[in-house]
């Protein structure tokens, strides 16, 4: 066989799930060994950094990221990656989207610091001290990450080809993103077109095997996932759970509906959309009930009613916030007059 | 109704100049742009910092375009339909109020204060309605100053 493809896998602000992730396809791990040598996988084998940034540009096949970024190694090692490789896949949602980690844009560098090199209840440190970006020692200079006050997507701050949402993909999703590679070395078959997000087209709903009850349902009353144990054959949503579901892209399966959970919308938007929060909030409030009383409902009944969703940006973001039209909070200067 | 012609900072008492309040208006078709046509060819005076965008339905404002427009920098968003039981689509302004009621704790919890966002019942003969709404809103977006969203964090 000719020469094997070089691949790329790394993390930046992640959990590791993405990571493991890729191990995840069992057998067809050995596809991705007969065509491809890994170049750098932090979990899996060793790779420094200085034979990437030796390599000549786009000779890697394709690199996997994985995880948002947060901080300034994040981005360095998704421009050499970039700059190294044929193809760059956003890989799960942190990277697509922000995913978790993105609800950090909720607050700051500062108050981040505060939070976990002070005022956690196991933390001791009463200097204060936190990580330095640089430090002199006896030994040789010493540098960290500089850490940012938001965090952004892959495609923020580098060209993304792909985009493979889910936290983590699911081995399906990642079994088609392998085939279409391998495909694409061994026969020379087309790769998908830029940008193609690779998952369905599809909404969660229409992947979904719940029991839409009847056109037109609505609730009176929005329960949190503890409070009630649903029918197990009904849309959740319409038994009240927030299901992310008509806002969230298919491909996973429907896995948490499934599971008797609603889904949070780990998939991202749906291929109509960009804002899936906008969306999802949309929708929610089509669903809630409307009564004969309703032209005589005041708009500060109609709040009480809507504040039956306890945390909005949480609920309807829980992935996407860097993604959102307003990707971070802000904050008011005091009123005047 | 437009603001185009006028100049592009007030003068304060204090000599300082702050940009003008930039206002964005959602009138649907049936109701609320008849009242604010009403508004205009009555010639009733109103500050001139908002622009007018025409829906058919308060019900077409999507949530998404309120957050673009705050994202885009705009300092208040209005959004205005037929008074409940009158909406030309029958229950469109019933969701509107939900997703308005929603938009304000959302955009609250992203820092903006949630006055800056406004729903609004203006019938097509509530001409002077559409004035006093608009009177009033200007005040609280100029008290409020401008969009934070312009400032940024980082
Ligand atoms: S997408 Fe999910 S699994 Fe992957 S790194 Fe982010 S949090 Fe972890
Ligand atoms: S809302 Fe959730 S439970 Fe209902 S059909 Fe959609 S994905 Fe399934
Ligand atoms: S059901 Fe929703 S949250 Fe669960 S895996 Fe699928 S897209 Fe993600
Ligand atoms: S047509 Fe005016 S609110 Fe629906």
């Amino acid at each position: 066989m000719a020469e094997k493809i070089k691949i790329a896998q790394y993390w930046g602000a992640g959990c590791g799930g993405c990571d493991v992730a890729l191990l995840d396809i069992d057998a067809k791990i050995l596809d991705v060994h007969a065509i491809a040598k890994v170049v750098v996988w932090p979990i899996g084998f060793d790779g420094k950094l200085k034979e990437i940034e030796a390599m000549p540009d786009k000779s890697i096949t394709v690199s996997f990221y994985n995880g948002a970024i947060r901080n300034s190694e994040n981005e360095h090692v998704a421009k050499v990656l970039r700059e190294k490789s044929a193809v760059m896949i956003a890989f799960g949602s942190c990277a697509c989207f922000g995913g978790t980690p993105g609800l950090a844009n909720v607050t700051n560098k500062k108050e981040i610091f505060e939070t976990v090199y002070k005022n956690t209840p196991s933390t001791d440190n009463p200097n204060f001290v936190t990580p330095q970006e640089h430090y002199k020692a006896k030994e040789g200079d010493l540098e960290l990450p500089k850490f940012w006050d938001s965090v952004k997507t892959l495609d923020e701050v580098v060209d993304v080809d792909y985009f493979m949402p889910g936290c983590p993909p699911t081995v399906n999703l990642i079994a088609m993103a392998v085939d279409a590679v391998a495909k694409h070395v061994t026969t020379g078959a087309p790769l998908p077109p830029k940008g193609t997000v690779i998952a369905s087209d599809k909404t969660l709903c229409d992947e979904c095997k719940r029991e839409r009850v009847e056109k037109g349902k609505r609730i009176d009353k929005i329960y949190q996932a503890y409070e009630i144990k649903p029918d197990p054959k009904k849309c959740l949503l319409d038994q009240g759970l927030i299901c992310i579901g008509p806002a969230t892209r298919a491909g996973c399966g429907a896995m948490c509906p499934n599971a008797q959970m609603p889904c949070r919308g780990c998939m991202g938007p749906t291929s109509g959309v960009t804002d899936q929060g906008a969306s999802m909030l949309s929708a929610l409030s089509s669903i809630m009930n409307i009564t004969d009383k309703e032209a005589q409902m005041s708009e500060e009944q109609i709040m009480t009613m809507m504040m039956q969703v306890k945390d909005p940006l949480g609920t309807f973001y829980a992935f996407t916030l860097p993604k959102s039209p307003l990707r971070r909070i802000v904050t008011e200067k005091k009123r005047k007059g | 109704m437009s603001s185009e012609a006028q100049p592009q900072t007030t003068a304060h008492a204090t000599g300082v100049k702050e940009p003008d309040p930039k206002i964005l208006v959602f009138c649907c078709n049936w109701c609320s742009y008849a009242g604010a046509d009403l508004a205009g060819v009555s010639r009733l005076q109103m500050p001139p910092y908002f622009r007018t965008i025409r829906v058919m339905c308060s019900a077409r404002v999507d949530p998404e375009f309120v957050l673009r427009a705050f994202q885009r920098g705009a300092d208040g968003v209005l959004v205005a339909g037929c008074h409940p039981a009158d909406c030309h689509y029958i229950g469109g302004n019933y969701r509107t109020r939900r997703r308005i009621a929603l938009l304000k704790m959302l955009i609250q919890q992203f820092g903006f204060d949630p006055d800056r966002l406004r729903l609004e019942w203006v019938s097509a003969g509530e001409g002077e309605k559409f004035q006093k709404t608009i009177i009033e809103f200007t005040n609280t977006i100029k008290e409020l100053g401008p969009s934070p969203m312009a400032r940024g964090d980082e």
